[in-house]
Order: C-alpha cells, then structure tokens, then sequence
C-alpha cells in the first residue's frame, strides 16, 4: 500500500466518521433533552426500542441502505450508492441510538433543579438547557466520542455502502479488509494500530480541551 | 476545541464530479493489484477514472443490473450468457485467461496428484472424505467447482466448508485445514502468505479460465454510462491494454494471458 493511498484511506476514515458523529449528536442530544424533560406514555418502550437499535448489525443496516440508495431503489436518482455520503448516511444511522443512550444517561444525571433555578432566575428555556448541558459537557462528549469510535471501526456498513474503491471511499478499515485478502497481513495489523492511534489522540485532544476549560 | 476538529471533517463528502467509470468485478483482478495497473494506466489514455467494487462474479453481475456498474469483468461463461441473454450486457469481449487448478496439502494425503484425469481427481477427493474449502458465494470459481462436482456426481457430503470469503481467505482455510480448494492460478500465485499448499491437479483445457468484459446495455439500465464503459472496453482489447495485462507479473510470473488478439476468440470462448 502506497503511502498516498494510506493517507487517503485516513482521511475518508476521520471525514466519514468524523461527519457521522457530529450529525449524530446534533440529532441526539436535542432528543435526549426532550426525552428527560418529559413524561409521557411509551417513553419507556421507546428507551427499550433504542437499546435494541444498538445492536443492529452493521452488515444489516448497510444492506437496508443498499436497497434505498442503489440506482433502482426509492433514493436511487441521488446516485449515493458507493459515496463517502453513503457511508455517512449509514454510520450516522448506527451510532444515533448509542448517541442517544448516552446523552440520556448524561442529561439524567444533571440536577433537575438545575434548569428549574436557572429558568426562576429568569433565563429563557433555551439558555436553561444551556446550562444543562454546561453541567454535563464531560458525559456528552464521551457521547460524542463513543459514536465516533464505533462509527471509525465499523467495516460492514463502509464495505457495503462505500464499496473500498481506492482512492474514493476506500477507510481504514476497509483497507485493512483488503490488505488481509491479498495475504499482506502486517499491512493489516499496521493500519489497525493506525486506527487506534488516531483514536487515542483524538480521545487525548478532548479529554485536555475539558480539563482546560474547568 | 474537539468540536471545531470534528466541524472540520464535516466539509462536502461527495467526490468531484469528473469522468469516472464504474466496474464490477471479480476478487482475483483485485487482490492481485491487476486493476490498480489498468486504472493507472487507463487514466493517463483517457483521463478517465475508473473505480470498482471487488466481489464475486455472481454479486458484480447484480450490482450491474441494479444500476450500480457501467461495465463488468468477470469469469463465469454461464452467469454472462444468462446477464447477455437478459438483455443486461452488450459487447462481451474476452481479455484474458489463466488456469483454475486443484491445490492440496504438501504431502497430498489424499494422492491427487496422480490422478490421470479431472473426474478421478475430485472423486479421490470425494471418496477419501478430504477437506474441501469451497468459496460458497456463486463467485466464477465457486460456479466451476460446482461443474466439476457435476461430474462425480455432486458435491461431497463430509468435510465440504463453504467458506463464503474471497479466494484468498478461501486458500487460507485449505491450508489450515490441510484441505484442497480450487483456485484460480493469479490469485494463488500473486498473493501473498499462502504457505502449504501445492498445485496438486493443473493443466487441464477444461480448467481454462477465462475473462470477459461486457458493457452494461444503456438501454436496459438508462443510467450506465455506455460511451466510457466502451472505451474501457476498446482500451483493454487493444494491443496497448493487452500488453499491459500480458506484462503484469508477481514474484517474476505471469498472471494473466492476453487473448483479445486470438482470432475469433469471442466466438468459441
């Protein structure tokens, strides 16, 4: 593999994963709030619902989304199928409900009075969820985070919707696919211990950005 | 911080959108890196970029009556003739060949080596209960491993593993398992890591292996891109494109044989 390739296949790996988690979150954590904030009837079989999403295989979502995206499915005129966007699509769709779960549980945990004081202290609701979510910014990042890390070391869904065409949609974890069928097996190992570098050091970047800011 | 790191990787995921070309196929053009050549190669001709998905013949062929390929390259005559006849493809030419061949254990328990022809070389196989990792996923291979079950009478009953992986991982079991598989010689030859197996069948005509390439039928699929796909067809069948396939080799062997300039060979092939 030459190192062009393996600097693409890194990038596409952070853009991908990268985009998946951001859209993640700003989808989840809205709806974590909403779900903490509210009682109502089916909440709990919703929660249900959610921890049972988290365990869709990747091999399974990706396979549902080829339906939808390929050329003679409901989205085919769009052309995803075997894009980067696809790829997103389909990572964003698995890590949302582990997004979910954990804002839940973050957002949970912060003091109802919290928000009740901020509002009789006359902040508006929108600045009273902000400090809610000040109060849980480490467990939300870890969120965050978490999403971003099954969403960088899945390969169904990248394989599947990305189809590892070099150069375009081909990850790291795709790579390493590749590399293991063509018998190269350090390849393999060496863009794993990639991954998990990358990884650490994002997880490093956070976890100092936190510290700094308390 | 973290956020603006992550809000950087957002940006447009689409690729630019210049001249591509897309092509399934089959696994041993892959694994192999003969595509990574021709793509190369086939870019500073054209300016066209090829891109493709590596599967088994079988899923290349519904990935291009989805709508999802231009063009296929494929080694299957039976599953082509059924996608032509279907009205899917159009212009099949053949490109290329090499040889299937049966690979064992070192020590080749199961004495195939001396079988004199390919019937008795699967029945030893068969009637010695020996190890057989089968690709199991409708690849060429995995259809001309079914063919030649055909001819003992089908498939044996113990010790047959369908592995449902590429040739590679595919070999790799036979060898853990001290089986045989059939094999496709580029892919046994041009990968690396395959230690403990041995040609132990080879050479024979029916075990020619043969690869076509056929352009998706735009009037079937109004979405294939018909024009570049003929190009890439007219580039791999020309003395150019021939000689490059002809002069890819692994470990100083030749992988594949160009055979676009034998006359008439899309009639009998």
């Amino acid at each position: 593999m030459i190192f062009t390739e393996l600097v693409q296949a890194i990038w596409v790996s952070l853009k991908t994963s990268g985009a998946a988690a951001v859209i993640a979150s700003l989808l989840a954590i809205p709806l974590a709030l909403l779900l903490s904030a509210n009682e109502f009837t089916g909440k709990r079989f919703l929660l249900l619902l959610n921890q049972t999403w988290m365990a869709a295989p990747t091999v399974v979502i990706g396979l549902l989304l080829y339906f939808i995206l390929s050329r003679n499915g409901p989205l085919g005129s769009f052309g995803l199928l075997y894009t980067q966007t696809a790829m997103t699509i389909g990572q964003t769709i698995l890590i949302l409900p582990l997004v979910i779960g954990f804002a839940y549980t973050a957002i949970s945990q912060v003091d109802a009075r919290a928000r009740i004081t901020a509002l009789s202290l006359g902040a508006t609701p929108a600045q009273a969820w902000w400090v809610v979510m000040r109060e849980a910014a480490f467990p939300l990042l870890v969120a965050i985070l978490a999403g971003f890390a099954r969403a960088i070391s899945e390969v169904g869904i990248a394989m599947m919707l990305g189809g590892n065409i070099r150069g375009y949609t081909r990850n790291i974890t795709t790579a390493i696919a590749l590399e293991s069928s063509k018998g190269e097996f350090m390849n393999g190992v060496i863009l794993g211990l990639i991954l998990l570098s990358l990884t650490l050091g994002i997880n490093l970047l956070v976890n100092s950005g936190v510290k700094n800011r308390q | 911080m973290a956020l603006m790191g992550l809000g950087l990787a957002i940006g447009g995921p689409a690729a630019p959108s210049e001249k591509s070309l897309m092509l399934a196929t089959t696994t041993s053009v892959d694994a192999t890196s003969l595509l990574n050549v021709i793509a190369d190669e086939f870019k500073k001709d054209t300016g066209i970029t090829l891109k493709w998905v590596a599967v088994g013949t079988g899923q290349a062929l519904k990935q291009a009556e989805d709508g999802n390929a231009d063009v296929v390259l494929v080694h299957a005559r039976k599953l082509e003739d059924k996608f032509l006849q279907d009205g899917y493809g159009v212009n099949r030419r053949v490109i290329a060949r090499n040889y299937f061949m049966i690979v064992g254990p070192e020590n080749d328990w199961a004495g195939v080596a001396g079988a004199k022809d390919l019937k008795e070389a699967m029945r030893k196989i068969k009637e010695q209960g020996a190890v057989f990792a089968s690709r199991g996923d409708k690849s060429g291979t995995h259809i001309k491993e079914l063919e030649l079950w055909e001819l003992v009478g089908g498939k044996p009953g113990k010790n047959y593993m369908e592995t449902g992986q590429g040739m590679a991982q595919t070999l790799l079991v036979a060898a853990e398992k001290q089986g045989y598989t059939l094999t496709d010689t580029a892919t046994f030859y041009g990968v690396k890591g395959i230690t403990g197996l041995k040609p132990v069948f080879e050479n024979a005509p029916e075990l020619e292996n043969i690869y076509s390439v056929i352009a998706v039928n735009p009037f079937k699929v109004p979405t294939a891109k018909y024009q570049a796909a003929m190009q890439l067809i007219a580039w791999l069948t020309s003395p150019r494109g021939q000689k490059v396939i002809g002069d890819f080799a692994k470990n100083g062997k030749p992988l594949f044989e160009p055979m676009a300039g034998k006359p008439g060979v899309d009639l009998v092939k």
